[in-house]
């Protein structure tokens, strides 16, 4: 009903191609970019920002980066943490060899410093393959979580080997650091996040994004119609150790506040790929639906017990958390392999021909 | 020229004038690699019996280490506790079957990787849940492990063994050969390396894929068990021993995903050049722990020449 078609004409193929092909769609996401933009910023606590908002922001683009790897050009990637950590560290030195320079511009340019990094790391996947591949990401994680710890200059030099954000501003109101606020974080957070995911859309729509797909389903294949295997390969690493760069410079910069090299480890990594798989391998939309999930999670299971009366302690969350969401991932492969966007799909194709089934 | 020379001449030159540290140094790394041959082992059963990635092997380690002295502490005699293990380790194999491979059946290899995932997570929350996020001893004593060392002087110098290490290696000898022998001459064994060589043929011939699941992966637990205690002795009992899990990946990568020997050899390989590594060249030159990623930058480089391993089966690829 609320999805009827009826009445919306394609007169050309542009008209077909077209970002929205069903109008309903276009408004569903002007109300959800009217809640992002307008109403949870009036309304929000600062806790919610810290605690909700902006993590959500931040995980849903190194999501976005590593399902632009795994989910379009189908080379797994276990190292999605230590390149967040190059972008983040690419970021602290940027911004305190050039204070001058506009936060912005440092931001962006710090996925650059990952991007190199990961293609870098991507080389070997010329020649290996599937599982194996894994090990060369895995070799990423390990050596440079190692090196963030062992060069000091990374930190320049401080004692306690971490990265602390001093207190940077622009257009004269603070943005980083510890003086800033929450609400001018979070808008920050998402024009680069709204930025982003739009280049993102239509890389994965285009011509690269077409070559990226066929080199998933098999690479061989793709090879024999033309296309040049190590081009497809290289620019995924690219492009997407540069939106997890610079979702490791926000992870920092924005929300953290400070970071050990610890932060960066493996775990960091499964947190994003367990966003990328609950949501959904090859799709933008479901990398949001995820890390929405995975965040809301801890926060649900803490207020929930207390308001029926449950004593229930922090670590016990803890552990209630890392139990659930491994059931969920079970649950969500076995129910739906495809993840949460494909369940909206779905929904949404039943919606455009209710009240019939077919 | 300096650095040249610590490079290629001077670890040399230490091994030379000590080489009773030099031994130390290499069982020690020994007794690591056998670890790490022993979850890797697990690993390829799974695999070449299903073509299933099991991230989940090295928490089955601390999760069957942990039950065996959870039940210890709560008052059950150890040599009683083992079984119990086992059944514990035997239920896991039937859930993991009918829960997550079962519906999966079909799905492509990305997808059973990530629900081996899930598994690791459930199991450590679980785990963290039941018997606690804290460090536990392993019950050596319990068990009859001998606990003392044996003190040597090759050269003129001191060369320590400890008994535990020593009972660890003979322990995983015997159990290797044990599993050969059971891969290789029964009835079960030949069932496994048939649906390992082509699931649809295996089945046509009246193999029960869901029951050849449920026995590797029980033989999967019980590997994971005799790694446990002899881990768990050298290191104590706790979920921090995933870390040394991943150790497990390199070894199966160096010594390709479906070899038994390429477990065994990759992982004492990995074992003890890493410690060489770590002693000779990280600590003087680069400032140390470099074995945190030295066996997977090893098995990386491996791969560039070897791209299934050193003894991996021969990846044949097909449009």
């Amino acid at each position: 009903m609320l999805y009827r078609t009826a009445g919306q004409f394609k007169t050309s193929y542009a008209a077909d191609h077209a970002l929205f092909p069903v109008r309903q769609d276009a408004w569903l996401l002007g109300v959800i970019l009217l809640f992002a933009f307008v109403i949870f910023p009036l309304t929000a606590s600062e806790f919610t920002f810290k605690a909700l908002l902006t993590p959500v922001l931040v995980y849903s683009l190194a999501a976005l980066g590593l399902n632009i790897l795994t989910g379009y050009a189908g080379q797994l990637s276990l190292g999605t943490g230590a390149f967040m950590g190059v972008g983040a560290y690419a970021c602290f030195k940027l911004i305190t060899i050039f204070p001058e320079m506009n936060v912005l511009v440092a931001i962006l340019a710090s996925g650059f410093f990952s991007a190199a990094v990961g293609v870098a790391f991507g080389l070997p996947s010329l020649r290996i393959k599937g599982f194996y591949l894994a090990i060369a990401t895995l070799a990423a994680q390990f050596f440079l979580v190692w090196l963030f710890e062992k060069w000091a200059w990374l930190c320049n030099y401080s004692s306690s080997g971490s990265i602390q954000v001093p207190t940077v501003e622009m257009f004269g109101t603070p943005v980083f650091g510890p003086n800033a606020l929450a609400i001018v974080q979070y808008y920050f957070v998402l024009g680069v996040v709204a930025l982003i995911t739009i280049a993102a859309i239509n890389i994965t729509r285009g011509r690269i994004g077409r070559m990226w797909k066929a080199v998933r389903d098999m690479d061989i294949a793709a090879e024999l119609v033309g296309i040049n295997l190590m081009k497809a390969k290289l620019s995924a690493f690219a492009v997407s150790s540069y939106v997890v760069g610079v979702a490791g410079a926000l992870f920092v910069f924005l929300w953290r506040g400070a970071a050990e090299p610890v932060a960066f480890d493996i775990a960091l990594s499964f947190r994003v790929l367990f966003i990328a798989i609950i949501g959904g391998l090859g799709s933008v939309l479901g990398n949001f639906l995820g890390a929405i999930l995975i965040v809301a999670l801890p926060v649900i299971l803490n207020t929930l017990p207390a308001t029926f009366g449950i004593p229930i302690s922090s670590a016990m969350v803890e552990h209630l958390n890392t139990m659930i969401v491994g059931a969920l991932i079970i649950a969500i492969l076995v129910i739906e392999p495809h993840g949460l966007a494909r369940f909206w799909q779905i929904i949404r194709e039943k919606l455009i021909m209710w009240p019939f089934p077919h | 020229m300096d650095f040249l020379n610590s490079v290629f001449v001077k670890p040399f030159a230490d091994m030379v004038a000590a080489p009773d540290f030099l031994l130390q140094v290499l069982w020690e790394g020994l007794v690591a690699g056998v670890l790490y041959a022993l979850i890797a082992l697990g690993f390829v059963l799974i695999y070449k019996s299903s073509r299933i990635f099991n991230f989940a092997q090295g928490i089955m380690v601390v999760f069957a280490a942990l039950t065996l002295v959870g039940l210890h502490e709560k008052g059950v005699p150890a040599l009683l506790a083992l079984p119990l293990t086992l059944l514990v380790m035997y239920l896991l194999a039937v859930a993991v079957e009918r829960v997550v491979l079962r519906p999966l059946i079909n799905q492509p290899d990305m997808i059973l990787f990530m629900a081996t995932i899930g598994i690791t997570l459930f199991l450590i929350g679980f785990g963290e849940i039941i018997f606690g996020g804290e460090n536990k001893v392993m019950i050596t004593e319990a068990l009859y492990i001998p606990t003392g060392s044996f003190e040597f002087e090759p050269f003129g110098g001191f060369l320590l063994i400890e008994q535990k290490d020593l009972t660890a290696v003979v322990g995983a000898g015997v159990l290797v050969a044990v599993l050969l022998l059971f891969l290789n001459k029964s009835r079960i064994g030949r069932a496994i390396r048939a649906l390992g060589d082509d699931h649809q043929a295996a089945l046509s011939v009246g193999i029960s894929l869901s029951t050849i699941w449920v026995i590797v992966w029980f033989i999967a637990g019980v590997i994971a068990l005799a790694t446990g205690i002899v881990w768990g002795a050298r290191a104590g009992v706790s979920f921090a021993l995933e870390v040394i899990a991943y150790k497990a990946l390199p070894v199966l990568m160096l010594g390709g995903l479906e070899s038994v020997t390429g477990a065994i050899v990759g992982g004492l390989a990995i074992g003890i050049l890493e410690k060489l590594f770590e002693i000779y060249w990280g600590q003087p030159l680069l400032g140390g722990n470099t074995e945190s990623w030295f066996a997977f930058v090893l098995a990386l480089i491996v791969l560039l020449f070897r791209p299934q391993g050193l003894f991996g089966e021969r990846i044949i690829e097909r449009v």
